[in-house]
């Protein structure tokens, strides 16, 4: 094992490191506020509202993520209007294509994961609430959601875990983060197999991260008694 | 523009038709490695001598932490070497080459494996340890045990794990196109770059997929509803 060769290799990984954070951070924050949106939708006594809800979910957890990167990127650049839109700045790059995939294919899973918690809230605190007079804004504010974000916090944690590992896809469309700048190391080097390990070594421990910060929270958020 | 997907030498059709028999080859054959590695590292963690339980348990926690496009690369890249070192062992010295078949198959087979074990694991321990205490009064032997009283239950209890399970292995497959496989994804990457159409192909892939998952998603209902039927609910649904 050449040390040098790895030890040289190493700011490049930590700079792919640094953009699958970016891709991670950015879309969870983003796919967070949209499955609120998702949730709201689905459970949405509008017929309209809850059937578009359902057929965006639907489409985005039925078929593969790539899939949607791909649409993403290559696909729409195929419409002049979208070429002459003022999107196109934003839908030529593939960081941001990258985060729109990965926003709106997080926003499906965990706005269903959201709907579960808030249907888990029990029926005689929101009669409570509005027996008090409570208006809906602030009945969501301080009794549905709060309990709600507290029992989807474990599935919401692998969620993030997920996520973390389907940004490795953002190298199918020539960026270069953590998955990617292994495999452009890799091909180049005569050591592909140490690279590897450490960007998997790199993965694991965002994962550790992210599984502390949970179980922070949940010990945080715990019900009294 | 629909008529590029005509099937004949002229259209895209039989190319992209052949693509999906391509993954849906890979993800049976994944997912086949995924049950039964799956259940020997489940029998591992849940039986084995101490040094194989932490093993095992190293196993599914490294594989279910990094993404499966870095395992299929590190098979990709690091493959042959390895089985080249493995036949140097037994005296074979030539030149080791892996089909981008045996590649995508394995590593996404490795990922299923992980996740495949979970589930097995928990549907084993599901079934009420009094059960298998019974068993054994009664003087079954192990493998009597396993078929008649453990097996039944703990797949009942399985099914619905080893159908995301399933979904899970499907969708990875994509992933192997990055080693040039002929499945689906790859078909229509070829198709866009040959005709200029990136949405139509993409758009066709996407459908084809959604096909894939939502057929087998109702058998596993289906499979689920029939393991179930000599289980009484409280609440029928």
């Amino acid at each position: 094992m050449n040390i040098d060769m790895i030890l040289s290799s190493l700011p490049a990984l930590f700079a792919g490191a640094w953009v699958t954070v970016q891709l991670v951070g950015l879309s969870l924050s983003l796919g967070f506020v949209l499955a609120l949106a998702v949730a709201f939708g689905r459970l949405s006594s509008n017929r309209v509202v809850s059937g578009v809800t359902g057929v965006y979910i639907f489409l985005f957890r039925s078929t593969p993520l790539l899939v949607q990167i791909f649409l993403i990127y290559y696909g729409l650049g195929q419409f002049a209007g979208i070429r002459e839109s003022f999107l196109w700045p934003i839908l030529r790059e593939a960081y941001w294509c990258a985060i729109i995939a990965l926003t709106l294919n997080t926003a499906a899973y965990t706005g269903e994961i959201m709907r579960g918690g808030i249907q888990a809230v029990p029926f005689g605190q929101i009669e409570a609430a509005r027996a008090l007079g409570m208006s809906r804004p602030l009945l969501y504010r301080r009794i549905v959601l709060p309990q709600a974000l507290r029992t989807i916090l474990p599935a919401y944690g692998n969620e993030m875990i997920q996520m973390v590992q389907a940004t490795s896809l953002a190298s199918a469309i020539t960026l270069i983060e953590l998955t990617g700048a292994a495999r452009t190391i890799a091909s180049r080097s005569f050591q592909p197999v140490e690279m590897f390990i450490i960007a998997g070594a790199i993965y694991l421990a965002m994962n550790f991260v992210i599984a502390q910060g949970v179980r922070w929270a949940e010990r945080k958020t715990a019900a009294a008694g | 523009m629909l008529d590029l997907l005509r099937f004949g030498s002229d259209g895209w059709g039989d190319e992209i038709a052949r693509g999906a028999g391509m993954t849906l080859a890979v993800a049976s054959l994944a997912y086949l490695i995924g049950i039964l590695a799956g259940s020997g590292v489940a029998a591992a963690k849940l039986s084995g001598p101490a040094p194989v339980r932490w093993l095992a348990a190293a196993y599914t926690t490294i594989v279910r932490g990094v993404p499966a496009l870095l395992v299929i690369w590190l098979l990709f890249f690091g493959g042959s070497g390895l089985i080249g070192w493995v036949a140097s062992l037994f005296g074979y010295a030539g030149p080791v080459e892996l089909s981008s078949f045996a590649v995508g198959v394995t590593a996404v087979g490795i990922v299923s494996a992980a996740y495949a074990a979970e589930v097995i694991r928990g549907a084993v321990r599901a079934v009420p340890k009094g059960q298998l205490e019974a068993a054994r009064a009664l003087g079954m032997g192990r493998f009597l045990i396993l078929r008649r009283i453990l097996v039944p239950q703990a797949l009942r209890y399985a099914l619905p794990g080893l159908g995301n399970v399933w979904q899970m292995t499907l969708k990875d497959t994509t992933l192997v196109s990055v080693v040039s496989l002929a499945e689906l994804m790859r078909q229509a990457y070829l198709g866009m770059q040959s005709t200029r159409q990136p949405f139509l192909f993409y758009v066709t892939a996407a459908i084809l997929y959604m096909i894939m998952t939502t057929c087998s998603e109702a058998l596993f209902r289906a499979l689920s509803r029939r393991a179930e039927r000599g289980v009484r609910r409280a609440v029928t649904n």
